[in-house]
């Protein structure tokens, strides 16, 4: 079967030419063509992702904001210009509110330590909700042990969607931060982040959005939002691995002490006292992984070449084609069906355990996630240990959840 | 398509759909979590000894079908084994599933040998080894082991 010969019409995307920009969609696995749905985990990189990683490395390596020579200038330059890529991508109203961090869980640990920490004390809240990802829980558990404050837990309907009545009652003048994320990596749940950031305005308390999951499918234009900080990966975001973005209102970064120390973040130091650089240095610690940084700007460009518009359409018209294909499926379950989804479709298949779902169509080519996906509670709420997860990205088709839908009755043929 | 088969073995199927030995045993003096993070599966293993035989092997949990069907063939095995003989039988079992080949100082493995497919799916080594390396828990009197 040829995949991708045909695009999805009125979305605007050429899925026979976007699928050529991604070198490891030609190659095979265990024999056949390799359909990749593990997209929630990490995405595939184009070329153009690839070769500014290697151009870097062969025609500008060298530190950044220390030399006069002419490399250090033009990596310099070029490690700028992502921050700038990455404020309009965000719409940040300023450059030097974009922090480098290694990823989504860097993003969230800066700001426990170094928000939290100046301003959460003995009797304080910290508001997450029931769907985070460990990442979005564990810095806070380790925040509120230290600090002798009390996690709060928004919790999910079956649907899979916030409760926000309880939210609202849940905020009140003790509670110093909100962590919610944009959207689920288990579920798929888009959260409606207007409300919420409304709701815990109202109480001044700010927000954190973990948009790990949100910035690859749909348009997050942070100032809309509200939102005080929006952390996301690069690697999930058609970058490389080991780079993210943290996002913060500078009036609130200002305030806030450092998070590591070391070069660059500094002004002068003696070995009585330092001066802390100004943003966005100050968070920028030691030398930054520059080729990740630029590896992420040729990304960003690259989705902004196709239109994040584009994208979230196609990949609408992808989820809602396998939604109702696996859900003619007997003894298919599907785990997450909230209103507004994107890009996620967990399920779990009668008598058969997600581990052995992951083998079988592994052995058609087909890469899924099966497990609790790093958010326990929510296989908790759902009361299942695990489950198989597909998740598409920009360069999927309806031809490859057609290969899914026929390795999932192959599941249920070994198991008959 | 063929290897599918050689990992999900009819005998094994049958084992992960109608567990062996899938309770607990009344005079249990052993007890073990066995339990493996990155895919949520969780055994409880119970042992009765008496002196270095092991009389009675039981367990209860959740886990996927290689471990499930490991977990009830371990149980069928050990029974009336002396510790030793147990854990001998464990060595050449992991020898089996690691696809390390069969040596001359190796148990009779018997029908557990179904598991032989398991080599070919590196992923899926913990899964079956999982309930023996409760069982080496239980025997050396931990609480709790996991395999990541």
């Amino acid at each position: 079967m040829s995949i991708g010969a045909k695009s999805v019409s009125g979305t605007g995307l050429d899925l026979a030419r976007v699928r050529a920009d991604f070198p490891i969609l030609q190659r095979k696995v265990h024999g056949q063509p390799l359909v990749y749905l593990d997209n929630a985990a990490t995405s595939q990189k184009p070329r153009a992702v690839i070769e500014a990683i290697s151009r870097y490395y062969e025609e500008t390596n060298s530190n950044v904001h220390r030399g006069v020579h002419y490399l250090s200038e033009q990596a310099t330059s070029d490690y700028e210009a992502t921050r700038k890529t990455a404020q309009e991508f965000l719409n940040a109203a300023d450059s030097k509110e974009i922090i480098f961090v290694r990823g989504t869980t860097e993003g969230i640990n800066l700001v426990a330590q170094s928000y939290g920490r100046a301003h959460v004390g003995a009797g304080d809240e910290i508001l997450i909700t029931e769907m985070e990802h460990h990442s979005n829980i564990v810095p806070w558990q380790i925040l509120c042990e230290e600090r002798r404050a009390t996690l709060r837990v928004v919790p999910i309907n079956d649907a899979g969607e916030l409760d926000l009545d309880r939210c609202s009652r849940l905020l009140n003048s003790k509670t110093r931060l909100v962590a919610i994320t944009h959207v689920s990596n288990a579920l798929g749940t888009i959260n409606p982040l207007h409300r919420i950031v409304e709701m815990a305005h109202g109480w001044n308390v700010p927000v954190l959005v973990d948009g790990a999951q949100a910035v690859p499918h749909m348009r997050v234009d942070v100032q809309a939002l509200g939102c005080d900080f929006y952390t996301f990966s690069g690697h999930k975001l058609y970058g490389p691995t080991g780079i993210g973005v943290l996002y913060g209102k500078s009036a609130l970064l200002d305030k806030m002490p450092p998070y590591q120390g070391g070069g660059d973040m500094i002004m002068s130091v003696t070995l009585e006292k330092t001066v802390y650089n100004r943003l966005p240095y100050k968070f920028e610690a030691g030398t930054p992984d520059i080729a990740g940084v630029i590896g992420l700007g040729a990304a960003l460009r690259y989705v902004n070449s196709l239109g994040i518009e584009n994208v979230r359409a196609h990949e609408g018209a992808v989820l809602g084609y396998a939604t109702s294909a696996v859900s003619a499926i007997p003894g298919l379950r599907v785990i997450g069906t909230a209103k507004e989804k994107a890009s996620v479709l967990s399920f779990t298949l009668e008598n058969v355990h997600p581990h052995d779902i992951g083998t079988i169509l592994d052995q058609q080519g087909i890469a899924v996630r099966t497990g609790h996906h790093c958010s326990q509670p929510v296989m908790q709420h759902f009361g299942v240990e695990a489950t198989a997860r597909a998740s598409f990205g920009l360069y999927n088709t309806k031809e490859e959840v057609d290969r899914l839908v026929g390795a999932i009755e192959k599941v249920r043929e070994v198991f008959a | 398509m063929s290897d599918l088969r050689d990992l999900y073995q009819e005998v094994i199927l049958e084992h992960s759909k109608a567990p062996r030995n899938y309770r607990e045993s009344p005079a249990w003096n052993r007890k073990a979590e066995g339990f493996n993070p990155l895919c949520g599966d969780r055994f409880t293993l119970y042992l009765t000894l008496d002196g270095d035989s092991i009389r009675d092997a039981s367990f209860q949990g959740s886990g996927c079908a290689i471990s499930k069907a490991s977990a009830s063939m371990m149980t069928q095995s050990v029974k009336g084994k002396s510790v030793a003989e147990a854990r001998k039988l464990f060595e050449s079992f992991h020898r089996l599933v690691t696809g390390l080949g069969h040596t001359n100082g190796d148990a009779d493995l018997g029908k557990l040998t179904v598991f032989s497919g398991v080599s070919e799916f590196p992923a899926r080594v913990k899964c079956a080894t999982l309930a023996w390396h409760t069982l080496e828990a239980a025997l050396e009197g931990k609480q709790e082991t996991t395999t990541e």
